[in-house]
């Protein structure tokens, strides 16, 4: 039966999810890039919501939440077949049509994350074609792995809010994007700085209250669990932000806006998978360590392997996502707070298993990301030329630019 | 008649503005440009990489003035945008052949 409070904060929080993308995730983006491809990171953020909801409904959330095997959804639900007005998803209280919505703003913003590996340079064809394939090839499947009644799900995989399925993903394809797009022209000692850090914070401030209605709302309820996964999920991207200001300020000498709201961002990766599992302790471990290792992962990629993965997906969101899905094979434990663990397992066995979800996700999605980063170079072709590189999207993609006096 | 053109800190500006009414400018043309000389840029460190801006923002004053006036008036701007620190700027005197007042059409020294 449909209970209403559960459905307001579902309705609510898919709402939230939604803002996360369009804007939120949007202005983050474009603050970080040149002046002259602020509107074609919008532009991809916009098209990519707009494609992957069409996508959802013709055959996503089919291939993600149908019955089908252990590997992916069946087509029973393609265009939202057998699914009535009146229907309630299964053990949960609210509609099945506010489920899907739900997870469409899921699959609308892992592709969309994916953008920061690859703007300035991309042709916009080869990021319609490539988020295409993606989500179809590579989010449905995953997500049906975790949550849809698939292999990793059985196995007794962790993920709340989606650590593995949109965070290790996210970056996974990030990282083949970024090395096989080849980095920016002059990257990287010729790379222009930030042109608006004021708009990165303005999206990242979207994010951290968008990431209510993704953590939260993850709990499918309004009720003890969507209040201590939103308390968690403030309190590490609080303490993430305070780290990553405490390692500008040590390093540098001056903390830095846009280094305060990366770290924000790290938090909120890291605690997502452990959201509904974990209590304040675990909120406050998840700060720490993502907030620590994500700064070390970007230094690491960008500074010292040298890829152009130009605004740190795989950095913030990957590595930040896999320390939050094996953290919670501890923090989940009861005497930290946490919900306790599976009858008959303990730490250990739960942190080999998240281990498993991690790796065989990372690895799913990087061989299915490479073979579809090559069918779109054989088809649209990825790159834009060298003087539309120089000229900037805006004008050379999209025929207009972002500051006109 | 001299033609002056002055690079100077942004900041320095209103205090430059001020001190040349002082000495009886009663025109410029203040542009927003971007340039280096001796300082050569500064750095910018994002999510911990250090980014090279090679031009950095100054204001570019153009005045004409009579001849006789013209040390007087760049002595100001010398003084007026004086911080002391690198990238104060630079102040470059032209001899300044002719000046036409549109509206009236007078030229010469009257026209300023």
């Amino acid at each position: 039966m449909v209970n209403g409070a559960d459905t307001a904060w579902i309705l609510t929080s898919t709402a939230l999810v939604l803002f996360m993308t369009l804007p939120g995730l949007a202005l983050f983006y474009a603050g970080l890039v040149r002046a002259r491809n602020i509107l074609s990171v919008l532009m991809q953020c916009v098209s990519i919501a707009s494609l992957m909801s069409l996508l959802w409904l013709i055959a996503g959330y089919s291939l993600a939440f149908a019955e089908g095997s252990a590997w992916v959804g069946g087509l029973g639900k393609m265009m939202l077949a057998e699914v009535t007005r009146g229907q309630v998803f299964d053990g949960t209280g609210i509609p099945e049509s506010l489920f899907f919505m739900f997870q469409m703003t899921f699959a609308i913003i892992t592709p969309a994350l994916i953008v920061g590996a690859f703007v300035e340079r991309i042709k916009f064809s080869a990021v319609l074609l490539f988020c295409t394939l993606w989500l179809l090839l590579v989010y449905a499947p995953v997500t049906h792995w975790v949550w849809g009644g698939g292999w990793l799900g059985a196995m007794g995989v962790k993920d709340f809010a989606g650590g593995i399925v949109v965070h290790v993903t996210a970056g996974v394809a990030a990282i083949v994007l970024a090395v096989m797009l080849g980095a920016r022209t002059g990257f990287p000692s010729h790379v222009q700085p930030p042109h608006a850090p004021w708009m990165v914070m303005v999206g990242a401030s979207m994010l951290w209250v968008g990431w209510f209605g993704f953590n939260a709302g993850s709990a499918l309820s309004a009720g003890t669990d969507a209040g201590m996964a939103m308390l968690v999920t403030h309190v590490s991207a609080a303490t993430a932000t305070l780290v990553w200001i405490g390692i500008e300020w040590a390093r540098f000498g001056k903390p830095s806006l846009v280094g305060a709201v990366t770290g924000t961002i790290a938090g909120l990766a890291t605690i997502t998978p452990a959201s509904g599992f974990v209590g304040p302790i675990g909120g406050l471990t998840c700060g720490l360590a993502g907030g620590f290792i994500c700064y070390l992962a970007v230094d690491v990629i960008r500074n010292r392997m040298s890829i152009d993965d130009s605004l740190d997906v795989m950095a913030v969101h990957g590595v930040g996502g896999a320390t939050g899905t094996l953290l919670t094979a501890v923090l989940m434990g009861a005497s930290l707070g946490g919900v306790g663990f599976d009858e008959g397992v303990g730490a250990g066995g739960q942190f080999v298993v998240q281990l498993t979800g991690v790796a065989e996700a990372a690895i799913y999605c990087a061989v299915v990301s490479i073979v579809i980063v090559m069918v779109v170079k054989a088809t649209t072709g990825l790159r834009v030329s060298t003087d539309e590189e120089r000229e900037g999207l805006d004008l050379a993609s999209h025929g207009e630019t972002g500051y006109n006096n | 008649m001299k033609f002056i053109i002055a690079i100077i800190q942004p900041h320095r500006l209103d205090a430059v503005r001020e001190a040349l009414s002082g000495v009886g400018v009663s025109g410029m043309t203040a542009s927003e440009v971007k340039g280096f000389g001796r300082q050569g840029g500064h750095s910018e460190i994002y999510r911990g990489a250090e980014y090279t801006v090679h031009y950095l923002p100054k204001v570019k004053l153009e005045i004409a003035v009579n001849a006789d006036v013209a040390d007087k008036v760049v002595e100001t701007i010398a003084q007026a945008g004086h911080t002391g620190k690198i990238g104060d700027g630079k102040i470059f005197v032209l001899d300044l052949e002719n000046a036409l007042r549109i509206r009236t059409s007078e030229t010469g020294p009257d026209a300023l």
